[in-house]
């Protein structure tokens, strides 16, 4: 009896796991340009959401003082002054959620300046998101046991 | 049969650390925790130093910023609590002009103390004014984490508090009840702590009618943190200092290693005041994250202060958001919980008991929410210890070290698997707080379901927030 619920467990386990690379489906790959505009201490807009294999152009722009774009992940970077864009490229080929930081210290909340850069499908989100899940139906079924007399 | 925590460890196991005859040593001698203070004590000269003339403008480049606020602030939440409990305060250097005063000396035993000593209203014995305390400064965490002045004025606001405070109430009452803000969360996070400092034969302290520990006696001092030593359930409010491993004429105190979360089961003690904690840690990691790391530029306007109406709305939001939002979303999965369980429990104790799973789950949330700190921000710790007071110095030849963002691409994966790894222990120790408080193994499983719900639920939130 045990037996049958631990294997169901994880029959359970392993689709909640596939199910969102079932459900996630690229779509083609594209080439986009995007602006995004500087101002302390964010970024608009502040989340880009792009797919995965898109080549990508960012043109930042900045309002008012010095400021920088870095991308985690791609480790890719710009800057821009007020006049003076900058642009960086690269193709979208990791995904997932991306922090963008302002590389160049722009002012009191400069660590804070931050955006996103969304590669979908985000593999990962889904991923960890039915894990949880998984963990959650594992436990109830593991407590549900009977005990031993 | 014993319970195991994670299934692994059974939670009664221990290794004493204190057997170690050269740790033992150590921790008996009288320069243990001054000569540790004292070198922290020049460390914070330098952090007040740098916060009060290392310039006013960019948070980044200052060293009181970086190494309150980077350093030890990622120190204490991902090393400090979960391995040694409330070490912290064992070496805090803080409170130690207004404990020297108290004792009118640094390292001499005296017993009777200097000041009024007097005794801390025992219905405010609790969390609520630290709870307070810490909502009311992170309402600056916008200028506390920016500006070097700003932290400054904080820990000289604590010095000097604790000197006159100290004075008024005997012994640690400041660091316990009234004045630390962040004394309230290391006492309940302590509980997660794979250490704890415990008699080791409890029938030698019954035995012992004249408890030193207590009182004192000529070799240390009487427990600052007034706790019985000899009967410590849980390491909440066990501030380390070790006299009574000076004072008790049998050494039979103890360091011990233990499995994690252990004190979370000890059914005794357990409070709303400690409740309302957890959930205040819980929404300020949250509302930290939104303001630090998150890309809401309006809100960070709001925190920063930039118009009057944006910051009280922050303070508005954060204050709801805290203290009645996520307690009463947890009321409602508790009240389930009790539908399902059994209506005999009253909801008091099933709100409150069941509060203490949000403990694990608010670490690792603050652990996870420290990644996103730690990777992108600490090489400019580098910059700061060759410049501390930005006046052009290169101690170290690392002043002109550029900002060196390090394993960003990877860190959302060890935010999720920290938060996932706190959701199982989370839900290990949820279901033992429900076998501990339905009567019978029937009621705690259906009265689990609602409870694990919510801390999945949780869970779920924080990857979606932190890396979704």
């Amino acid at each position: 009896m045990k037996m049958d619920k631990l294997i169901i467990g994880i029959i359970v386990l392993a689709l909640l796991v596939g199910l969102p690379l079932i459900l996630a489906q690229p779509e083609e790959p594209t080439e986009k340009t995007i602006i995004i505009n500087a101002q302390q201490f964010s970024y608009t807009p502040g989340t880009i959401e792009v797919n995965k294999g898109d080549r990508i152009t960012i043109r930042l722009i900045s309002t008012d003082v010095h400021h920088g774009l870095y991308i985690d992940g791609y480790e890719v970077s710009t800057d821009a002054r007020p006049g003076q864009d900058g642009s960086l490229t690269f193709v979208a080929n990791e995904t997932g959620k991306f922090v963008m930081r302002c590389s160049v210290t722009c002012g009191p909340f400069h660590p804070y300046m931050i955006g996103y850069l969304k590669v979908k499908p985000d593999y990962r989100l889904f991923g960890s998101i039915w894990l949880a899940l998984g963990i959650f139906i594992g436990s109830i079924l593991l407590v549900s046991r009977r005990q031993k007399p | 049969m014993t319970e195991k925590i994670l299934g692994l460890i059974p939670v009664d196991w221990r290794f004493e650390l204190t057997s170690l005859p050269y740790v033992r040593k150590i921790i008996k001698s009288r320069w243990m925790p001054f000569l540790p203070i004292v070198l922290n004590l020049s460390v914070f000269t330098v952090i007040l130093m740098a916060g009060f003339v290392g310039g006013v403008s960019a948070g980044n480049y200052n060293f009181g910023i970086m190494f309150v606020w980077i350093v030890w602030w990622l120190l204490l939440m991902m090393v400090m609590v979960p391995l040694f409990s409330r070490i912290w305060c064992m070496v805090c250097p803080l409170p130690a002009f207004g404990e020297w005063l108290q004792r009118l000396g640094f390292m001499r035993v005296r017993n009777k103390l200097f000041g009024l000593n007097r005794k801390w209203p025992k219905s405010l014995k609790n969390m609520w004014v630290v709870n307070f305390l810490f909502l009311g400064t992170t309402y600056t965490t916008g200028f506390l984490t920016t500006r070097p002045i700003a932290t400054f004025i904080l820990l000289m606001s604590i010095i000097i508090g604790s000197i006159v405070l100290m004075v008024v109430f005997e012994k640690r009452n400041f660091c316990k009840y009234i004045g630390c803000p962040v004394g309230g969360f290391l006492g309940l996070y302590s509980n997660m702590a794979v250490t704890e400092i415990r008699a080791k034969d409890p029938q030698i302290c019954k035995d012992h009618k004249h408890k030193d520990c207590v009182i004192g006696n000529e070799k240390g001092h009487a427990c600052p943190w007034m706790i019985l030593p000899f009967d410590i359930g849980r390491n909440t409010y066990c501030g380390m200092c070790l006299e009574c491993f000076k004072t008790c004429p049998y050494d039979n105190m103890a360091i011990n290693l233990r499995p994690p979360a252990t004190d979370l089961l000890v059914d005794k003690n357990r409070g709303l005041d400690e409740a309302w904690k957890a959930f205040i840690m819980l929404g300020i990691a949250i509302f930290f994250f939104l303001i630090m790391q998150g890309n809401m530029g309006f809100l960070k306007d709001w925190a920063n202060a930039k118009t009057t109406e944006g910051y009280l709305t922050f303070v508005a939001l954060h204050s709801i958001f805290n203290l009645l939002l996520i307690p009463g979303v947890f009321f409602v999965f508790v009240y389930a919980s009790r539908t399902l369980g059994s209506k005999e429990i009253p909801l008091k104790k099933l709100f409150t008991n069941f509060s203490y799973t949000l403990v694990p789950m608010g670490l690792i949330a603050w652990i996870a929410f420290s990644f996103g700190i730690l990777f992108p921000n600490s090489s400019y710790v580098l910059h700061v210890i060759s410049d501390p007071f930005a006046w052009g110095w290169d101690l170290f030849g690392t002043a002109k070290f550029p900002w060196t963002p390090f394993l960003t691409g990877v860190m959302p994966y060890f935010q999720i698997g920290t938060l996932l790894f706190g959701l199982v222990l989370s839900l290990d120790i949820g279901f033992k707080i429900s076998k501990q408080t339905f009567q019978k193994r029937d009621e705690a499983v259906r009265g689990f379901i609602p409870i694990a719900a919510f801390l999945t639920s949780v869970t779920i939130f924080l990857i979606w927030l932190f890396t979704g």
